[in-house]
């Protein structure tokens, strides 16, 4: 490991400063569970470790009538913890919940995953579905970036040198909506997905037909995937397993996996089509309340 | 002549479940480690791998990596010593000092990938490291060979241009074959041909590895007497002591090793890695050096277990009667010669009495890391193969597959597939067990919407063996008992010991104090493997207690003054033959002592040439879902004949891990080799054991036919149940899908492909 500079400060503003000082030889810390790891590894070679823990904005969770503001430290625990959170977006407290183990939760939380941008971050499909927003401040002011257009690659994201992420903001869901997101693993926890899927449903006033949707994929292309062609074509539909399937279809031909350890690309298609009709299913289900 | 014993049953010791002598330690992380060792002027040291699987290397320049601030001392292959091309028995498996010597660091060549090609010691550990990435080495790279298949093809790349092969007898050379040797009785050719059914079918099966949490360490000194003395997490003080002499080639009493308490092993804890690295770091440096593995190095570069290719055909009569049987298997070496073929052929044909058999078998050099013993090394793999056979083949004709085991199971007098006649063997019982089991009983119930369930049966074997052990006991005057032995805990045995000496002496097990020994202080031991520990160190434990019997009595003889063949002792106590009111007991003896003629103490010792057959079966019930492949163990039970269990949580301990390592082979594990002979999968993350939460709670059958080789009827349990579960697992697939896997790991993506 190289020897790194450890600094923690209390703003956005020394932050950023800090981190504009190393280019891309400083990385903020937030739980620590990704950025250690590559740095003991020498995946990553740091100057500088900025500490963002001590940033009372980063760290704080504000859910109210426009939606839910998640600071960019906040930890796992506290997400699915809040029974406010789980109660409006429970799309999100499932991905929030299997990250990792307990010990990994109480640590990590969904800005490091954003930020982290593994194809397979099991936080960030139902953020994309729930048409989240990035907000990102640097040196030169602030800036909003929708969620599905924040991973650019595996490990890469929109961030600029020196930018740091401030927080999540996740508009406030429509009536008759639910979200979920499941993901396949081979065990049955402790593991990282072979294919996952985040569905956000809107229904009319009866329940029985689809306004919106929007579908997201992880696991299955070099970042995470918004299957818009799925998601639209439930829009004015009815909910019947025939426009689920259709779907689903749709899902599968939005997914572009390779093979790998983790799964082959026949495998990976066909888990994106029979999780997207189980996700949808189960978003309908929490729409209906 | 060996000495057998008559079965007892009236035991005040064995047989009870006392918590274990470790256990505080453990719980509370007191326990001391390879990685907790700490000495004073300690210094770390890394060592710089290869990042190719085969290639030559040009040059090596470590000038940059010694001229870095806190760097103490670099050595390469230059560095070691020549060890001689001499092959020495380690209980479980030979080993040729020439290639493990290589193994530790590469000299021309490199072999496998993370080879090592250098080793720093620095003032710590991020220091060496750094200086590591300062160390250039120019390689040129050759084609590399990951497979059986690819490697005995005429044009392979040769990877040890000096080895010559035993191809049955005669010597080859400019091979990647090792060995190749057969075992054939009867008139196979001519069975096979008049066999009403047969069935013949490939099996491919990836290595694996033990998986074990605690990775390799070593702390070594090395002093101006030229004293060598290691601190290590080994399964064998005294195999280590044995390889580590070799290597370094000197005296083995110039080395002394002290073994920490061990953080798993399985078999690959046998094989030496750091320790002759960091004793010649320390001469170099004047130092003690300190190593410690990351887990990428334990996957790339210590031992798997041989992945395999294996092709059987069956063939029965009518009335469901094997009547022949051939193997064709080649094991994965690895970079070095020595793949375990010889226990896969004692094992592949042991529950059966086949009357024609052949197996061929051939030993395959691979750009892979060498293996190490794994639980029964070679046994699974060839049960997957033949307890997969046997099941077809029963499904074919429309037999039982409990049945026909039950019609053809091996018994006093079977030969086995290796030419060994068995003595009193209990695969008979553990059928017999089986079919009266709660599980094989029960129905396995309807699956949900979606899914569908199976039920798998299989059997396994292990030999086990007997070999060296020692223990000595010396007597506290507050009635307690020292026992010194020297067989590395892994599984509860030193409460095991305890047990036996407790049992003689009328005791309590927790009145016995059990220590590990140090190469110094107690007499050669073998290694902890073979499922041997319990049986052959238990059996040096019984003779040292009987013998410290002898010894008191000479005092209880002092103190009434009279013939210490007029002494006898019972349950603990002694009396007088010729006065029975006169009787005193052990604790009180233990405390009039010093007026008795001082300490007493006593040893025992035990080479054992046998050791007593172990047999398994096991039942598997799985659930999968069919739309995604993935596959659930919902119900799970191993029947074994486990002779007398000493203390039976651990012998039900050792059946429950042995369980869940083969349903991780089985379901997820694998070496996930990349074309260019990079393992993918080098962390635990991608490499797939089953955690508490993909396994049942495994039930256990403890079937107690006891050994007559042992006083107390122990027979060796830890090796065996690892062979079941995979065929097992296989045979529970193919019941609830109708579909068959051949090769192993039987993942979610095999089974959705098979149900396409």
């Amino acid at each position: 490991m190289h020897p790194f500079a450890y600094v923690a400060p209390s703003t956005v503003a020394e932050a950023v400063a800090e981190l504009s000082k190393h280019g891309d030889r400083a990385r903020p810390l937030a739980g620590g569970t990704d950025l250690l790891v590559k740095a003991r590894a020498n995946v990553w070679e740091l100057d500088a470790v900025v500490d963002i823990k001590n940033i009372p904005e980063l760290m704080t969770l504000t859910i109210n009538g426009s939606g839910l503001s998640i600071g960019a430290g906040v930890p796992c625990y506290q997400v699915y913890d809040n029974s406010e959170i789980a109660a409006q977006y429970p799309g999100i407290v499932d991905g929030a919940s299997i990250i990792g183990g307990i010990q990994i939760q109480s640590r990590a939380g969904l800005g490091g995953n954003l930020c982290n941008a593994a194809p397979s971050g099991d936080g960030i499909p139902s953020l994309i579905a729930l048409s989240a927003v990035a907000k990102i401040a640097s040196v030169n002011g602030t800036r909003e970036v929708a969620i599905e257009n924040f991973c650019t690659g595996p490990s890469r994201t929109v961030l600029k040198a020196g930018e740091l992420l401030v927080s999540i903001e996740v508009p406030k869901p429509a009536a008759n909506s639910g979200a979920a997101y499941t993901r396949f693993i081979p065990r049955n926890e402790m593991d990282i997905a072979v294919a996952g899927v985040g569905v956000f449903v809107q229904l009319d006033a009866s329940g029985k037909n689809f306004e919106s949707a929007r579908i997201a994929l992880a696991s299955v292309g070099p970042t995470l995937i918004l299957a818009s062609a799925a998601g639209d074509s439930l829009a004015g539909k009815p909910v019947n397993d025939e426009t689920i399937a259709a779907a689903s279809a749709l899902a599968r031909d939005a997914a572009t996996p390779i093979t790998d350890m983790r799964g082959t690309i026949e495998q990976r298609k066909q888990l994106v089509e029979v999780l997207t009709g189980r996700m949808i299913n189960k978003a309908v289900e929490r729409a209906r309340g | 002549m060996v000495a057998t014993f008559e079965p007892k049953t009236d035991y005040k010791v064995v047989g009870t479940r006392p918590i274990r002598h470790d256990g505080y330690d453990k719980v509370t992380g007191r326990a001391i480690y390879g990685a907790d060792v700490k000495l004073p002027g300690l210094i770390w040291a890394v060592c710089v791998r290869s990042p190719h699987a085969h290639a030559n290397i040009k040059s090596i320049d470590t000038s940059a990596a010694e001229a870095h601030e806190g760097v103490f001392a670099v050595i390469t292959g230059a560095d070691m010593p020549k060890a001689e091309s001499k092959l020495v028995d380690l209980g479980e498996g030979n080993i040729n000092f020439k290639w493990a010597s290589n193994k530790l660091m590469a000299d021309k060549k490199v072999l496998y990938r993370g080879h090592p090609v250098a080793a720093i010691a620095a003032i710590d550990r991020y220091t060496a490291e750094e200086a590591a990435r300062k160390v250039v080495v120019e390689y040129e790279v050759l084609p590399s060979v990951t497979n059986v298949v690819d490697a005995l093809k005429d044009d392979a790349p040769i990877i040890l241009p000096d080895m010559v092969g035993d191809d049955l007898g005669e010597d080859v050379t400019n091979t990647n074959m090792a060995a190749h040797v057969r075992h054939e009785f009867g008139d196979v050719a001519g069975a096979m041909a008049s066999a009403a059914h047969t069935v013949e079918r490939e099996y491919n099966m990836q290595m694996v590895h033990q998986g074990y949490i605690e990775p390799q360490n070593a702390t070594a000194t090395w002093d101006e007497e030229d004293r060598i003395k290691i601190w290590t997490s080994t399964q064998g003080a005294f195999p280590a002591r044995t390889q580590i002499a070799g290597i370094l080639q000197v005296d083995v009493s110039r080395v002394k090793v002290t073994p920490t308490e061990i953080g798993g092993g399985f078999g690959g804890k046998i094989p030496v890695y750091f320790e002759p690295l960091a004793a010649i770091l320390s001469k170099k440096s004047q130092r003690p050096v300190k190593m410690v593995m990351e887990r990428t190095a334990v996957f790339e570069t210590t031992g798997p277990t041989p992945g395999a290719r294996m092709i059987v055909k069956l063939g029965a009569d009518a009335n469901g009667k094997l009547t022949a049987a051939t193997a064709d298997i080649w094991f994965e070496a690895g970079a070095n010669p020595g793949a375990f073929i010889g226990p896969a052929a004692m094992c592949i044909y042991a529950p059966y009495e086949i009357p024609n058999t052949r197996i061929d078998g051939w030993d395959v050099l691979v750009n892979k890391p060498k293996v190490a013993p794994y639980r029964a090394p070679g046994s699974p793999q060839v049960a997957f193969a033949m307890e997969s056979a046997v099941n077809e083949l029963c499904e074919n004709a429309g037999w039982d597959p409990l049945n026909f085991r039950i019609d053809n199971a091996s018994k006093e007098g079977t030969r086995r597939g290796d030419g060994v006649l068995f003595s009193k063997i209990g695969m008979q019982e553990v059928l017999e067990a089986t079919k009266e089991s709660a599980h094989w009983n029960a129905p396995i119930g309807d699956a949900p919407e979606g899914k569908v369930r199976g039920r798998g049966i299989a059997s396994g074997y292990w030999f086990n063996i007997g070999l060296k052990s020692s223990a000595n006991l010396a007597v506290n005057s507050d009635g307690t008992v020292q026992l010194t032995e020297g067989s590395t805990d892994i599984g509860g045995s030193r409460t095991s010991m305890a047990m036996h000496v407790a049992e003689v002496l009328g005791i309590g097990a927790h009145d016995v104090r059990p220590t590990v020994g140090d190469t110094e202080s107690i007499g050669y031991t073998d290694v902890t493997g073979g499922s041997r520990t319990t049986y052959a160190t238990g059996y040096a434990c019984w003779i040292a207690a009987n013998n410290l019997v002898d010894v008191l009595k000479e005092r209880v003889a002092v103190l009434w003054d009279i013939n210490k063949d007029d002494v006898e002792f019972n349950d603990g106590s002694f009396s007088s033959k010729a006065e029975a009111q006169k009787t005193i007991g052990f604790k009180e003896l233990a405390g009039k002592l010093d007026d008795l003629g001082g300490p007493a103490n006593s040893t025992g010792s035990v080479d054992l040439e046998s050791a007593g057959d172990g047999f398994g079966m096991h039942i598997a019930d799985i659930e999968i879902d069919l739309a995604t492949g993935k596959s659930d163990i919902i119900r799970y039970t191993a029947v074994q004949d486990v002779g007398t269990a000493i203390h039976p949580a651990y012998v039900e301990g050792q059946l429950q891990g042995g369980s869940a390592q083969g349903i991780g082979w089985a379901l997820n594990e694998e070496y996930y080799m990349q074309d260019d002979g990079k393992m993918a999968n080098s962390s635990f993350l991608d490499y797939r054991m089953p955690t508490t939460l993909d396994l049942p709670l495994i039930e256990t059958v403890l079937v107690e036919v006891p050994n007559p080789l042992h006083p107390y009827g122990v027979r060796g349990v830890g090796e065996t149940p690892i062979c079941p579960p995979i065929p097992a697992i296989a045979n529970a697939i193919n019941d609830a899908i109708g579909k068959r896997l051949y090769n192993t790991p039987m993942n979610a993506g095999s089974i959705l492909k098979a149900l396409k």
